[in-house]
């Protein structure tokens, strides 16, 4: 994977719990253009492991003079958002993956749906830029419990076709009336919480909507859990895997080479092989189907855990 | 005449698995004479598909457009041919919202220019049901001149445009609903494998 070193050149905090970075190349040179909804994976240095996070760029994809990115700190997570929030300095050099995407537009649409819960208004934030530069209709609906914790109202210019909906000021969002009647080759893509996700998908079906006009992205940091051992089957090596790091981070920090990319169960690139299994896989990722994760044959190394005797993998 | 069964091919070739009722949604049906027998199979499966559709016949003979009149859609709309019936589908497809269902029937022209119609519209291939009947002549692109030949029954054929001779190929244009044709004899020319028709 293609790794850059940027230098941090701002930080702000956009709420009490998200804060907005900027990274530069240091020599200022010109970082790679992207494609709105694309994110970077940032490396976490921290004793001797390396935490790697995935964060959507909220900047604009054709501006090659720097990255966004906005954080929200997760205090019950594995520690790199807590790692974001105290550590990172302006001045900073830190080490990013070229942008990767995983939640384009599909271009051939003739109008666009965004639909944001909470931090889940990250990608569009570059979407949306792109859809203005491209002239593509679109509307965005924003939704957050409070206009406090609404980070996104900072970065969202005001327009008509940008909806916000703060569910303590009564304004709900109202899927059914978001998507009725919308014209034929609307697509809509949602972002943020699971139960956002299921509404929007539940709601466009009963609507007759194709399933492929229907996009979403949750990817989220690996939850923390009880530490577990894994076997790597060529080596015979055992490796524990801590409380606070993923499966995926022990492998590296033994290092035992394998592919990622995301980082959040989103992308199928880490899917691994599992040639024993005496126990509980916990899938955790967005990707293996339900048969899959039955049969407990393979598992998303970046997301799920596990629970039990002996899990060997084929690596 | 029932449904046409092809061989398997190539990724690139379409295939036509058939009509099924979506039940009574909003509708657009695009049909030629030959089509109008799975609109007609499709009405008996389910009545009510008809009841918010409107079916555009092509090129039909009276009598196809009273049978077809007889399932009662929303609106029977006729053309004589898919030009000319091009600028309703668009219309149709502008006016049409999320939801609606796309069924296409006939031939492999009909069904190639109607579905590249509907995704320019930016309509998903999978909101769009088609089924093949009728003849198997197929809507050939020259890739040299760039030319469209209608109906072509035999490989190779002649562009009608460039008079080139084309080898018919599986290899399909989704963006403009047209199979290719490769001149046949460029790198030995009047070296012509002999002509045969085309199958299923």
């Amino acid at each position: 994977m293609k790794k850059l070193v940027v230098k941090v050149t701002e930080v702000e905090a956009l709420s009490p719990l998200v804060k907005r970075f900027r990274f530069e190349d240091p020599k200022g040179a010109a970082l790679p253009v992207f494609s709105g909804g694309a994110h970077i994976t940032v490396e976490m240095p921290e004793g001797e492991t390396i935490r790697r996070n995935s964060y959507s760029l909220i900047s604009d994809p054709y501006d090659g003079s720097a990255y966004e990115i906005a954080v929200r700190r997760e205090d019950m997570g594995r520690g790199g958002s807590r790692y974001m929030h105290t550590r990172v300095q302006v001045g900073d050099e830190i080490t990013i993956s070229a942008p990767a995407n995983l939640f384009q537009l599909d271009l051939r649409a003739r109008k666009h749906i965004l639909i944001a819960g909470g931090i889940g208004i990250t990608p569009f934030l570059s979407q949306l830029r792109q859809l203005d530069m491209e002239q593509k209709p679109f509307e965005l609906h924003y939704a957050a419990r409070s206009r406090a914790e609404a980070a996104g109202l900072k970065l969202l210019p005001e327009a008509a076709h940008i909806h916000v909906h703060i569910s303590e000021e009564g304004a709900r969002m109202d899927l059914g009336a978001i998507l009725d009647g919308q014209p034929l080759g609307t697509h809509v893509y949602t972002c943020g919480p699971d139960g956002l996700i299921k509404a929007v998908a539940d709601q466009a079906a009963r609507l007759g909507w194709p399933k492929t006009a229907v996009h979403s992205e949750a990817f989220i940091a690996p939850p923390p859990g009880e530490p577990f051992e894994v076997v790597v089957r060529s080596s015979g090596q055992t490796i524990t895997v801590k409380a606070d790091q993923s499966l995926l981070e022990a492998l590296e920090a033994a290092k035992v080479e394998i592919d990622y990319s995301c980082r959040g169960g989103a992308c199928g690139r880490c899917q691994t092989h599992v040639t024993a299994c005496d126990g509980r896989i916990e899938h955790n990722d967005h990707w293996l189907s339900e048969d899959e994760r039955a049969e407990q044959k393979t598992i998303m190394p970046c997301m799920s855990r596990f629970k039990g005797a002996r899990l060997e993998l084929d690596l | 005449m029932p449904k046409t069964v092809f061989s398997p091919s190539i990724d690139s070739r379409p295939t036509y698995p058939g009509l099924v009722s979506q039940g009574a949604v909003p509708g657009i049906m695009v049909a030629d004479d030959a089509g109008a027998a799975a609109l007609i199979d499709l009405a008996t499966s389910d009545a009510s598909v008809m009841d918010r559709a409107h079916v555009l016949l092509i090129g039909g003979a009276e009598t196809t457009a009273t049978r077809l009149g007889n399932l009662t859609p929303k609106a029977l709309h006729s053309a004589p041919d898919l030009e000319a019936a091009a600028p309703l589908f668009d219309s149709l497809l502008l006016d049409a919202r999320m939801g609606t269902q796309l069924y296409l029937a006939g031939s492999e022209g009909l069904i190639g220019f109607a579905t590249a119609r509907a995704t320019a519209a930016g309509l998903p291939l999978d909101a769009i049901q088609s089924e093949h009947r009728g003849p198997i002549g197929r809507r050939m692109k020259c890739v040299h001149c760039k030319g469209i030949t209608e109906d072509v029954l035999t490989d190779p054929f002649t562009c009608s445009h460039c008079g080139l001779t084309l080898f018919v190929r599986d290899h399909f244009s989704r963006r403009l609903g047209v199979f290719q044709g490769v001149c046949v004899d460029a790198e030995t020319p009047g070296d012509i494998p002999e002509t045969v028709e085309i199958r299923a």
